[in-house]
């Protein structure tokens, strides 16, 4: 607003200010992530003991169990992804494009309502649904489509379903924002010099919409890849779901080098895909965080 | 496709069963959820057996532990609200300071320092909580070693609880606030010092009240979300859980509908929040 | 000239520069008490940068500022006699109008029943009384001007700074507010710096005006001094509407010379001392300035109906160009028949010559003395 007035005056107040974004970036950031690391690359040689090895890192590839569970968490981690994505995409369309002022303002509320409401409690609804003497086994005896009530949780579907319902608004925001913004008249001049719905959708809408998407994918990948609370509740007793992995390492077992390393592997493989999906999009990191 | 071009009628039609399903899908839980805190049946599950309050009022001489007679919930919620009190004022002070950092300030290294803010963001909950409850320890072990101190607040515990959630949500605080201070006009500022404010004055009578709506916006965000944390909270607990956590460990057991009651609470609570802010909001528009 | 005592504001030898830009380039120049005083100057001229150092948001890098016979140097913004209007007049949106007016009275901590009474006086001078509660963005464009000047006034400045604050009104409402901006400075008699690229709010508004051009001044004086008798080509051509003609002198006697252009038309105007203290000679690079209202027009050289003058006015002649009917200020497009020079001349309010025709041929000519010429360039 003015020059500045005295330099060591300004000097103090950056630093001033710098202090608690410092404290926070290094101190519950980066360190304990660099500890982590430090972590995952020590074994323990006897009591109070530790040397630096890579026998966390072998256990996981010579474990079948670890390497399957890795490997089948990143695989319904992507399919919800996609999922969510194909639910989301015409559900934002239609608030975006397709209604207008109140009708569209109000269908983006209700959108919103479920989430304000904690992951738990959304949870709870889907076991009292889907459980063997839930809501729906009991629908479908009285309709006539089962003989006896079918146990609906604790199967990789079920994990599917509470994994999307969870996701659905991260990616209807990003998505509704970025759709939203899309000039009418862009869509419009492209059907007057010959579009039809499809190719206006792939060389229009999409490209203008490719930061949100890109957004709504990395966030709900991220999210639904850590999720812990729906893959053990939904996926049974010991549904294999990486993050639980994770917790018994580090807090059952009390084997925090081995989980550790399991964590470690767990934020490689978020990044990667976040990476991915910056690079297949042509997107910048921090676009593409600020729209989500 | 917009309404200005004509659309097939069959096309009009899905659409409307589409969004029909897809606000089935949204709220079928929840309504279920609803209806079993009212149901008079030892489990919430069908068929319905009568409308009852006892899972909100009910005590031992029915049998049945109602919510509010449930000393280990209530003192839970307590916990939760403790929690979410504190990530709340810790996450809006430090996102306000940063929007002025990023904002206000030139300085090497900005841009990595504006990534960075970005970072936590995209590393999963369960991480943040094991790397935060990694290091705390070590910084404990590491000052009762070289000074003899007993560091108990870096063991797991609400304090930990506290710094494991700040750690991600000073980012979202920090994103709503600089977004708002960027599109601040900085000739009020001008104007105001024009009119004789010292600076302290300015900050207190222009900028921040202009800044109000984003810090209130993102207090309630934070506080919600600090609310229904578990990811991090998980890893980060000791003797005493909040309440998502308190809930997690009834619903394995299989629990009684006071967990349905208790989500009644919860919802109602959001409800009355975002009513609030919405208010807020209006006003902070004018 | 006046006494240095009854300056409100005196800038010496002011200097600002950006890098190797030199925004303010040594300005020395006195504000008397109780004048409207404009700075005139096409974007860039550094008449911001000015109006900025004196509110004391730029520190200059040499010289001084004074206000109210004191030196400005080193005191902040906020402890100057110094108020300012801003361009999109920078009323606070979170308060209420009376909240606006009343803000730098709470900063100097002026009691609350003293605040509101002066707030409802000032807010009754300048006709919005009972506006307290209102909200600024239920005033219209003007009220919202009249609130930010009386949130200045309220404080009583020895100098009030408006920076081109009816830039973003409409045409209408900026003719009113031009009205009502010179009645208000009338009624409180407070000092007016006012800095715009508009010649006719200048010229309209202020007792003197000071053309700013490239980080100086090139003339100060009032409007009319101005408009009759620029001090210099950039003045001629910037301060009301000129026909600019450029060529050599030809021929010099006494007073007037004939300029003719490259293409070979000549005219003639009176010389006048260039910002180098040259006077046009024979040979020299010029530019001849003629008003268009100075010009008179006929459909032969016996209409001509020119004012008692001491030399013979040369008759030209034209063809229509084009018609520009603009009301009051209506204008024909002419151009000289032999070497198709473009010539612009007002039309009698009379409505005569109404009725012309484009490519219909007529005559023109001016008052030598009251067409100026300057040298240009080098002797050649």
């Amino acid at each position: 607003m003015v020059e500045a007035s005295g330099t060591l005056t300004r000097r103090l107040l950056l630093w001033l200010l710098l202090a608690p974004a410092l404290v926070w970036l290094l101190g519950l950031i980066l360190l304990p992530h660099l500890d982590l690391a430090l972590l995952s690359f020590r074994e323990r040689t006897g009591p109070g003991e530790y040397a630096y090895s890579l026998a966390q890192y072998r256990t996981f590839f010579a474990e079948p169990l670890y390497w399957d569970v890795f490997v089948r968490t990143a695989v319904i981690s992507l399919i919800a992804t996609a999922i969510t994505l194909l639910i989301a995409f015409p559900i934002a369309w239609t608030i975006a494009k397709l209604t207008q002022g109140r009708v569209s303002a109000l269908l983006f509320a209700v959108c919103l309502i479920p989430f304000w409401v904690s992951e738990t409690v959304r949870t709870l609804g889907w076991m009292i649904l889907l459980r063997e003497t839930g809501v729906l086994p009991g629908v479908l005896v009285s309709l006539g489509v089962t003989d006896a009530p079918v146990e609906m949780l604790y199967r990789d579907a079920t994990i599917l379903v509470g994994l999307v319902y969870t996701s659905l608004l991260f990616m209807v925001v990003p998505l509704y924002s970025s759709l939203e913004s899309l000039d009418d008249s862009l869509i419009e001049a492209a059907y007057d010099l010959g579009g039809n719905g499809w190719t206006v959708l792939r060389t229009i809408v999409i490209p203008h919409a490719a930061p949100g998407i890109t957004a709504g994918c990395i966030v709900v990948f991220m999210l639904t890849l850590g999720n812990y609370l729906t893959a053990s509740l939904l996926g049974g007793k010991n549904s294999l779901w990486f993050t639980e992995q994770i917790y018994t390492q580090f807090i059952t077992r009390f084997n925090w080098e081995q989980g550790a390393a399991f964590g470690f592997l767990l934020l490689l493989l978020s990044s990667l895909m976040v990476w991915i999906g910056l690079r297949l999009s042509g997107q910048k990191f921090a676009d593409v965080m600020s729209r989500s | 496709m917009i309404p200005s071009l004509p659309r097939p009628l069959w096309l009009r039609v899905a659409t409307v069963v589409f969004v029909a399903a897809f606000l089935v899908f949204l709220f079928l839980p929840l309504v279920t959820v609803a209806a079993f805190a009212f149901n008079d049946a030892a489990y919430p599950a069908p068929p319905w057996q009568g409308f009852t309050l006892d899972w909100f009022t009910g005590d031992e001489s029915k049998g049945r532990t109602g919510l509010f007679k449930d000393q280990e919930l209530m003192g839970s919620i307590l916990t939760s609200l403790l929690v979410a009190a504190w990530v709340t004022l810790l996450s809006v002070v430090v996102g306000t300071t940063n929007a002025f950092l990023m904002e206000r300030m030139r300085f090497r290294g900005q841009g990595l320092l504006s990534l960075m803010m970005l970072i936590p963001l995209v590393i999963p909950g369960v991480i943040l909580g094991i790397s935060i409850l990694a290091f705390a320890s070590r910084v404990a072990d590491l000052l009762g070693d070289v000074f003899g101190w007993e560091a108990e607040f870096l063991r797991p515990g609400l304090p930990l609880v506290v710094l494991g959630q700040v750690s991600y949500l000073i980012a979202i605080s920090t994103l709503t606030i600089s977004a708002r201070l960027k599109r601040f006009d900085r000739t009020l500022e001008e104007a105001a010092y024009n009119l004789g404010a010292s600076r302290p004055a300015v900050l207190a009578t222009i900028t921040l009240p202009y800044l109000r709506p984003a810090m209130i916006g993102s207090a309630a965000i934070v506080f919600l979300m600090s609310f229904e944390n578990f990811n991090t909270t998980l890893m980060l607990v000791g003797a005493d859980s909040p309440l998502t956590v308190m809930m997690y460990g009834r619903m394995r057991d299989g629990a009684t509908p006071v967990l349905n009651a208790v989500s009644v609470f919860l919802m109602v609570a959001s409800a009355a929040i975002a009513l609030l802010l919405m208010r807020g909001g209006a006003q902070g528009r004018r | 000239m006046s006494a240095p005592q009854d300056f409100d504001l005196e800038a010496k030898s002011a200097l600002k520069r950006f890098g190797t830009h030199t925004a303010v380039d040594s300005l020395s120049f006195g504000v008397k008490r109780g004048s409207f005083f404009s700075i005139l100057g096409p974007s860039g001229c550094g008449k911001t940068t000015l109006l900025r150092m004196i509110a004391g948001f730029i520190e200059p890098d040499g010289g001084d500022i004074e206000i109210g016979g004191r030196s400005q140097r080193g005191v902040a913004p906020n402890r100057r006699s110094v108020n300012m209007v801003f361009q999109q007049l920078a009323l606070f949106p979170m308060m209420s109008v009376g909240e606006n007016v009343a803000y730098g009275l709470a900063r100097r901590g002026v009691g609350r029943a003293e605040r509101d009474s002066k707030v409802r006086a000032m807010l009754e001078r300048v006709g919005l009384p009972g506006a307290e509660s209102k909200r600024t963005d239920e005033l219209s464009g003007g009220q919202r001007q009249r609130v930010a000047i009386a949130r200045s006034l309220v404080l009583e400045p020895t100098l009030l700074l408006l920076d081109e604050p009816l830039g973003a009104l409409d045409l209408k409402l900026r003719e009113r507010m031009k009205i009502e901006l010179k009645q208000l400075q009338a009624a409180f008699g407070t000092t007016f710096v006012y800095i715009t690229h508009d010649q006719s709010e200048a010229l309209v508004l202020s007792d003197q005006v000071a053309v700013m051009n490239a980080g100086r001044f090139e003339q100060v004086g009032s409007p009319q001094e101005l408009y009759y008798s620029p001090a210099t080509p950039f003045v001629a051509g910037f301060v009301g509407a000129n026909n600019r003609i450029e060529g050599r002198v030809s021929a010099v006697h006494g007073a007037l010379v004939d300029v003719a252009t490259p293409e070979g038309w000549v005219v003639r105007a009176q010389t006048q001392t260039g910002p180098d203290g040259r006077k046009p000679g024979v040979g020299d690079a010029a530019s001849a300035f003629v008003r268009p209202e100075v010009a008179v027009l006929g459909r032969s050289a016996a209409e001509l109906d020119l004012p008692p003058a001491a030399a013979p006015a040369p008759v030209h002649e034209g063809v229509v160009e084009s018609l520009l009917f603009d009301g009051a200020n209506s204008a024909v497009l002419l151009r000289e028949t032999k070497t198709r020079a473009e010539f612009r001349v007002a039309l009698p309010q009379t409505g005569r010559y109404a009725d012309l025709k484009v490519d219909e041929r007529v005559v023109f000519s001016f008052a030598p003395e009251r067409a100026v010429c300057f040298a240009t360039g080098g002797h050649g």
